[in-house]
């Protein structure tokens, strides 16, 4: 290494203490004053073997599985804005794995199954909080679908059970059920594994934990285009100046269009803004995540005693985080339908996040037309739940140049083949 | 909330309209020739413009009648509304972007 390290920070190897109970009590006793940074800040190199455009957990944990499973240490992730500060902070934390069709069960477990170690793998607690998620049956064709559903995921080894009305009605007494309501309640699928996470804990610990084994988490680093010689990608272009790289991986989320754009190629996604809001705190009313696709509401409730809310879509293609105050009310109208005693309380914050949607609700991993370059998008409304699994699997795809078993479905070819993963609707969720 | 200026009806609140997508795509004129890449072009692929953006609305609770508009994605400033079929009028997108 040619590049001399700043006193002080020394190499990320050396400078990495575990966070362990006896790490707190130590710390503890001097007031909190002494932790040491989670990453470092370096400068770019002038060449890596790989960069990741894009910062947010996907990027991030891409970033760790190719430093951890592959070996690729000299590699960088450059983020335009801070880390945590796009989607992965601004979603509804929700974790759950019960989709319908083959290809999404096999990587959406994957991702569970890695979220069931992930704060032990990391050695940051991101708080994954296995409280269940319901989703809702409100009429007949509803219930059918359920049925569908739950034995497609039991199938595939995706834990998915039936709920009667009284049942629910056990697990969340708050829950308007009577027939006479607007919104009925027939039934719900439960995944007792699904839950939730400190969303940006995910964020920080991916880089925490990518740092430690070398990689450079480079911020306030927007690109600004690409290098392409011979159909090869050479270099990205960035606000920190020209940087080489052997291989280049897009985790863009909502700005994947205008990256692609950049590269020279198109993309089959839309970026639309999604929102959500959280009311005032209150004291724990609901122990579990309540989802219903068909009047699209979905609540759970944080730690800290406030209701997480996640309503649609705007209908309509926008680059501005914030989200169209109709759907806010038709959310707000249907939560205060399923839950009467929620009628009163006020929320707090309301924020969107740029979404990326495919045709057909479903992600992209896969390589692209401009060789060395790969791209994560597409995952529209539900990405957070896949974050360690699209990583995992992008890692393979960027450190092999070829996809995964997992991911391989998800290519940007499936377009035009017609092999198309149709999950809008069938995800439990209108998208 | 976007205030949408239908041009048959006047400015309306964006509840009564359902969005059409990017405007001024033309279906293949010989289908027979059109080879599978192309289709999937067709069907799937559509600009997803950060900046001024020409796309299609439907007034469905108003007038029912499809027009074509030109918003900026970003700053969600609508330019111009135009009736379906019509060329769109000239911006200056440089200085709008």
């Amino acid at each position: 290494m040619t590049c001399p390290e700043k006193e002080g920070w020394g190499t990320a190897f050396e400078m990495m203490p575990r966070y362990s109970i006896f790490s707190l009590i130590r710390n503890a006793l001097s007031y909190h004053e002494g932790w040491p940074r989670a990453w470092r800040s370096p400068e770019p190199k002038s060449s890596y073997d790989a960069i990741i455009v894009g910062g947010g957990g996907h990027g991030l944990a891409t970033a760790y599985y190719l430093a951890k499973n592959h070996g690729m240490t000299n590699i960088a992730v450059v983020e335009r804005g801070w880390i945590g500060g796009g989607n992965t902070g601004r979603n509804t934390t929700i974790v759950r794995s019960n989709y319908l069709w083959d290809e999404s069960a096999a990587l959406y477990e994957h991702a569970l199954k890695l979220w069931e170690g992930l704060s032990q793998d990391l050695n940051f607690n991101v708080m994954f909080s296995q409280r269940g998620v319901l989703n809702l049956a409100h009429n007949q064709h509803d219930l059918r679908e359920l049925s569908r559903r739950i034995n497609a995921n039991r199938l595939n080894g995706v834990d998915s059970e039936f709920l009667s009305p009284q049942e629910i009605k056990a697990l969340v007494p708050i829950m308007d059920l009577r027939a006479n309501g607007r919104y009925p309640v027939l039934g719900a699928s439960i995944q007792r594994r699904g839950g939730t996470a400190r969303h940006d804990a995910v964020a920080w610990g991916y880089a925490r934990a990518a740092d430690a084994l070398g990689v450079d988490i480079i911020q306030q680093c927007p690109v600004t285009g690409f290098q392409v010689e011979d159909g090869q990608v050479r270099a990205v272009e960035t606000a920190k100046g020209t940087i080489q790289a052997r291989k280049v991986g897009i985790v863009t989320a909502g700005h994947s269009s205008v990256m692609a754009g950049m590269a020279g190629f198109r993309l089959p996604v839309q970026s639309l803004p999604l929102q959500a809001l959280v009311s005032e705190p209150i004291k724990p009313v609901l122990d579990t995540v309540i989802m219903s696709g068909a009047v699209h509401a979905y609540v759970s409730q944080s730690d800290k005693g406030e209701l997480v809310i996640g309503a649609g879509v705007d209908s309509y293609i926008g680059y501005g985080q914030r989200g169209s105050l109709p759907v806010t009310e038709q959310t707000l109208g249907a939560i205060c339908e399923l839950f009467p005693m929620f009628r009163r309380m006020r929320m707090l914050r309301q924020w969107g996040g740029i979404v990326d949607v495919c045709p057909d609700a479903s992600p992209i991993l896969s390589k692209t037309p401009v060789g060395g370059m790969y791209i994560n998008c597409g995952w529209g409304t539900g990405g957070f739940k896949a974050t360690p699994g699209s990583g995992w699997a992008f890692a393979h795809t960027v450190a092999k140049d070829e996809p995964h078993p997992l991911n391989a479905a998800f290519s940007l070819d499936r377009f035009r083949t017609g092999y198309l993963i149709d999950e809008h609707g069938a995800a439990a969720v209108a998208h | 909330m976007l205030v949408i200026p239908c041009p048959h009806c006047g400015p309306r609140g964006e509840i009564e309209f359902s969005y059409g997508g990017q405007a001024h795509i033309a279906r293949p004129k010989d289908p027979e020739k059109v080879s599978d890449a192309e289709w999937a072009d067709y069907v799937f692929l559509r600009d997803n413009t950060k900046g001024v953006f020409l796309e299609r609305w439907c007034h469905v609770h108003g007038c029912r009648r499809w027009f074509n508009v030109a918003r900026n994605t970003v700053t969600y400033e609508i330019l111009a509304a135009y009736d379906a079929g019509a060329k769109p009028p000239k911006l200056d997108y440089e200085t709008q972007v």
